[in-house]
């Protein structure tokens, strides 16, 4: 495997009294697929929120591109990251959220365009034609200016990905990114990750109740459950193949 | 009638000041720092709790015997003591509006890497003015009416030019009243119609959840 481009180091995490995370020890390589399942509350999203600093580790660390996430190196000894070191790290990950986040104040073109022009200080016009770029390739060219309420729930989770996109992250997160969606607009958006998806160089940690979609895209499922990651391996392994009686009931849930 | 032109000198400089005093005690009611926190939450208590016309007492008579402090003027007196009253009120506008713009909004923008800064600049406070509009406008409008008080500390506004020629034509009382509301409300109007129209802003444009 080469040089991972992210790794966790015996995470845990509490939410007040209720620990989420157990000791979670993960490695991810670059331009890896990796699909996140289990059932809900075995803190498969908590671990991509941590990636994203949304949520900050009870102990362990998390190592970004061989340098510390939440942690800083100072006169050898490791304390707690200040903003300025999260935020220099965070760059190269983005990520999707189950429900979409658009700036709704901003038309679809500037949802895109605000953060490559501030936060990388890309010329405008640049950025412009990165985003314009982008949206064409989600299928939305045609929507520059409309607002996010005028859309539907798959073309913003689109957008969402065009946004994140343009910042050309060398990670991306996708927490959920179909669960808010009407069941037919899944198809359109599972397509699009797919495109993402074969273009290869970048890095993809999916958390999804997608089975089929997960099978088909993933080099490695990892199963979580109760905090823990109980089974990992290539889909065939984990979605087929498992004796683990939690995962194959889990699984059967998904089968109909 | 004269004493338009102060009773509209009056709220024009109390509004600004009072916006101005809204988004600084706001912001300091939501620092980092408890010190500030603490000192803006007093301002606004006390403020809040205390009646305007007291204060504008203070400012215009106790100040200046206590304390030998003179606020310039006798309108700046009115305008600073009307100013930091509806501050003090505006504020919580200030503050609740800005944390109840929609959590995943702050999430995405950090996600985009954006600094603590940016985050206000472009995405949170974009969003939440947006929803102070309509409030905004409704103190803007008490503003108004408040303004009357200043009468009081001797300013010719409306009310004090009417009460000088009602005292001289006394059998005229009810129809020098009913014109000074007549022309409290002509001055109210716009701003009325402001507030439907920033209703109208405010309903676009904010991430509802």
């Amino acid at each position: 495997m080469a040089k991972p481009i992210a790794v966790y180091n015996d995470v845990h995490k509490s939410f007040g009294e209720v620990e989420v995370l157990k000791g979670i020890d993960l490695e991810i390589a670059p331009a890896e697929k990796v699909a996140l399942i289990g059932p809900s509350g075995s803190g498969k999203t908590t671990i991509i929120r941590m990636l994203m600093t949304l949520e900050q580790p009870t102990s362990g660390t998390i190592v970004v591109d061989g340098q510390y996430l939440w942690h800083m190196e100072k006169n050898g000894e490791l304390v707690p990251a200040n903003e300025k070191h999260l935020r220099q790290v965070r760059g190269d990950i983005g990520m999707v959220f189950q429900h979409f986040n658009l700036f709704p104040h901003m038309s679809i073109l500037e949802n895109c365009m605000v953060a490559p022009i501030n936060v990388k200080g890309v010329p405008k016009k640049e950025a412009r034609q990165r985003s314009v770029e982008m949206l064409e390739k989600v299928g939305l060219g045609d929507k520059l200016d409309d607002y996010p309420s005028q859309l539907s729930g798959g073309q913003k989770q689109r957008v969402a990905m065009a946004r994140a996109l343009v910042m050309r992250p060398k990670i991306m997160l996708f927490d959920e990114v179909t669960s808010a969606l009407d069941p037919e607009l899944v198809g359109e958006v599972l397509e699009v990750i797919r495109d993402i998806a074969r273009e290869g160089e970048m890095a993809m940690v999916l958390v999804t109740h997608e089975m089929d979609f997960a099978r088909d895209i993933a080099d490695r499922v990892v199963f979580l459950d109760e905090g823990r990651i109980a089974e990992q391996g290539t889909p065939e392994q984990v979605l087929e193949n498992s004796e683990s009686e939690r995962l194959n009931s889990f699984l059967s849930r998904f089968r109909s | 009638m004269q004493g338009i032109n102060i009773t509209v000198t009056v709220l024009i400089a109390s509004a600004v000041l009072s916006y101005l005093i809204a988004f600084i005690a706001g912001f300091g009611r939501l620092s980092n720092n408890i010190f500030i926190r603490k000192f803006t939450g007093f301002y606004v208590e006390v403020f809040r709790g205390t009646s305007l016309i007291v204060q504008l007492f203070w400012f215009y008579y106790a100040l200046p015997g206590l304390f030998d402090i003179h606020l310039a003027t006798d309108f700046w007196a009115a305008v600073i003591a009307i100013a930091m009253n509806y501050g003090a009120y505006m504020s919580e506008i200030v503050r609740g509006s800005i944390l109840s713009v929609a959590k995943g909004q702050r999430e995405a923008a950090t996600a985009l890497n954006m600094s603590r800064f940016q985050r206000m600049r472009l995405v949170i406070l974009p969003q939440a003015v947006r929803m102070m509009l309509p409030e905004f406008g409704n103190y803007l409008i008490q503003m108004l009416k408040a303004t009357s008080l200043v009468s009081l500390v001797g300013l010719t506004d409306i009310l004090y030019h009417g009460d000088v020629f009602r005292s001289t034509h006394l059998s005229l009382a009810p129809t020098v009243y009913i014109l000074i509301l007549i022309f409290y409300f002509i001055l109210a109007l716009p701003l009325i119609w402001l507030t439907r129209w920033a209703e109208k802003q405010s309903s676009k444009g904010v991430a509802s959840e």
